[in-house]
């Protein structure tokens, strides 16, 4: 049997004394490799980026809907139109649920703002000082409505950050009027950028307390309400105790939809990882790619070398260790080849993260794993097959093949 | 099957019965036609003939290179044709060393290494293969060209390390495909003089060629026509008496 190390050093030495060969082996399996970690290490940094913007929302917030649609396994209905409308006092009427902590009505709209004979369209928000809790949004000047629940709310407004530097630019924003539509409301606090969040840039919308924002956009429904629980174990319960209630209120039935964060998240979890996992399947062919080209370098360095063959096993090689060189060459060129294509690849993914910061670009264990192992593997299997034809060869015709007798 | 293996001790090869066919098309070749032969230890024997008298199938037959459709090939005391690929393998590399005509180095190893190739396919340590290396190399006279890859040295160097690599596991069967055939008569005949002098030193050489001056030089000579051996005399010369060719 030849010594492992020998084994090794003979291999080497074919590897570095066929530059082109070995050149073009390594080139397609790092390309393939890094097809691989490369694209599932933006679609896993792109799926967590939007699961963080998700998880901003809260564990304990359940979302209640207008309408009742059945959703099996899909997304939820984020745009549900109910027949009947959930009114403020449904709203309200939760909060006499026990469990229930905190809850925050939301209508929602666009409208014209305008200051001083400047205008503009913006995203407007009618809620109340809990939402802000909930959500649990900062302040950088002034603070959230003053008006006392159950009171008739004061004509005030909250400004996103981007709003505000976009309305009044360097001048005070606190205190000043605006109008909305044909209301007027006074800026009592800006909100310090906090990012988008369950789908609303926040920084660019213009916050009233719910009931002004009712007549503005002269509506009886709410768009949304969240729904602050206590014990974050007790979602379940506190779903069904919900819909009871406001199937109660409705008449015995019940047309509402609520939301929890988990299902939610699940479900855009679902989707961003069979993305994912279809752009890293994608990625896999070009592997398989490489392996197909790995065997026909294999073949025709079989066909090239069928004199040096027939020589070794004239030399006293057997069968099984002149298998055993080629698949070990093979295997050693798919290798190196697949850990030069994952450094680029991470290289890559380092200058990316350093471009986006805020997205979280990183090539899962697995993916990385995985591309390696499959590339060993088809190291393996693309070369058996070459690798049997050379040991199979009779030395004596191995040995013509070059000596053209 | 029943004769004794006592007498093997001084008979290194003897050949039985054996016949070797190949399918050219739709013609049968008969190569090798009821060979009987032995062959004691320390021979100097060549096998001549016409092209396609079957004399390289015999060579390739006796380096276990081949395997006769009949018969028996019994080497160093046994029946080598029912053995497997593997035992073969093992069997050629510490029984027979080969030239060849077109030297068969391995192109991208060194002289050094490319004689040391049998030896690490013996799985041989390395301490112990620079050992054995040493002598040979100075005694091929390829001290200096040890490094050089085989594109780099002449027609008659290449032979010699092909000898090199065929004597350095100690085979004490020579087999030599046409050792000339490629090379000038200065350095052919150089490369005859090294193979004659490993054979005074007790090695089994036997030498294929169809070039009578070689031929005549041993003292046992096979004829060959048509896959059988027509003629096997064995002749009074010294050869090392008379100037290499």
């Amino acid at each position: 049997m030849i010594r492992l190390q020998d084994h090794f050093t003979f291999t080497l030495r074919s590897v570095t004394r066929q530059r082109f060969r070995t050149t073009m082996q390594l080139v397609a399996m790092a390309i393939g490799v890094l097809a691989v970690v490369l694209l599932t290490g933006i679609g896993e940094g792109g799926r967590r980026f939007v699961m963080a913007e998700f998880a901003s929302l809260g564990n304990d917030v359940l979302v209640m809907l207008p309408g009742r649609k059945e959703t099996t396994g899909g997304l939820p209905p984020l745009t549900g139109e109910g027949t009947r409308d959930i009114t403020l006092n449904d709203a309200q009427s939760l909060m006499r649920i026990s469990g229930v902590e905190r809850i925050a009505p939301i209508v929602v709209g666009t409208s014209r703002l305008s200051i001083s004979g400047l205008s503009r369209d913006s995203l407007v928000l009618g809620t109340t000082q809990d939402f802000f809790n909930i959500r649990d949004l900062a302040f950088s000047q002034g603070q959230a409505f003053t008006t006392r629940q159950g009171s008739r709310s004061r004509a005030e407004c909250i400004l996103g950050a981007t709003l505000r530097d976009e309305l009044f630019g360097p001048k005070r924003a606190l205190g000043q009027w605006i109008n909305v539509a044909d209301y007027r409301c006074r800026v009592t606090g800006v909100l310090t950028d906090s990012g988008t969040g369950f789908g609303f840039d926040m920084s660019n919308a213009l916050m009233l307390p719910v009931d002004n924002a009712m007549q503005i956009f002269n509506t009886e429904g709410l768009f949304r309400v969240m729904i602050q629980i206590e014990n974050i174990d007790a979602v379940p319960a506190m779903t069904t105790a919900v819909e009871q209630q406001m199937t109660l209120r409705h008449d015995g039935q019940l047309d509402i939809t609520i939301v929890t964060p988990d299902s939610l998240l699940s479900a855009f979890n679902n989707v961003l990882l069979v993305m994912t996992f279809a752009v890293a399947g994608i990625a896999a062919i070009s592997l398989l790619v490489a392996g197909v080209l790995i065997m026909n370098m294999t073949l025709i360095g079989v066909a090239q070398r069928r004199a040096e063959i027939g020589l070794l096993k004239a030399l006293g090689a057997s069968s099984k260790e002149v298998r055993l060189l080629f698949i070990t060459e093979a295997t050693l060129l798919a290798t190196s080849g697949a850990v030069l294509g994952m450094l680029i690849a991470e290289v890559i993914l380092l200058g990316l993260r350093v471009k986006f910061p805020e997205v979280p670009f990183a090539t899962p264990v697995w993916a990385s794993a995985s591309a390696i192992g499959i590339s060993a593997v088809a190291g393996v299997l693309f070369s058996w097959i070459p690798a049997q034809k050379a040991a199979k060869l009779p030395p004596v015709l191995a040995l013509q093949a070059q000596a053209g007798k | 099957m029943t004769e004794a293996t006592t007498e093997t001790n001084t008979e290194a090869i003897r050949v039985r019965g054996v016949h070797r066919r190949f399918q050219l098309g739709d013609q049968t070749v008969h190569a090798l036609n009821d060979i009987n032969l032995d062959i004691t230890q320390g021979e100097y024997i060549s096998v001549m003939g016409p092209s396609g008298s079957g004399k390289s199938t015999l060579l390739n037959m006796l380096g276990l290179l081949d395997v006769p459709d009949e018969g028996q090939y019994w080497l160093a005391g046994k029946d080598t044709v029912p053995m497997s690929e593997e035992e073969r393998a093992g069997y050629r590399r510490d029984h027979i060393g080969f030239v060849f005509q077109s030297y068969h180095l391995v192109p991208r190893l060194s002289a050094r290494e490319n004689m040391e190739l049998p030896m690490v396919l013996a799985g041989i340590p390395p301490a112990e293969r620079r050992k054995r290396l040493e002598p040979v190399i100075n005694r091929l006279g390829l001290t200096e060209r040890a490094g050089h890859k085989p594109e780099q040295l002449s027609g008659g160097q290449r032979q010699r390390v092909a000898i090199g690599r065929a004597i350095i596991m100690q085979a004490p069967l020579l087999l030599a495909d046409e050792p000339t055939g490629n090379l000038d008569t200065h350095s052919g005949a150089d490369v005859v003089e090294l193979l004659e002098e490993l054979n005074a030193q007790g090695i089994t050489l036997i030498v294929v060629t169809h070039g009578m001056a070689l031929g005549q030089r041993a003292k046992r000579r096979l004829r060959m026509v048509d896959g059988a051996i027509v003629s096997d005399d064995t002749f009074a010369i010294i050869p090392s008496e008379e100037p290499a060719l």
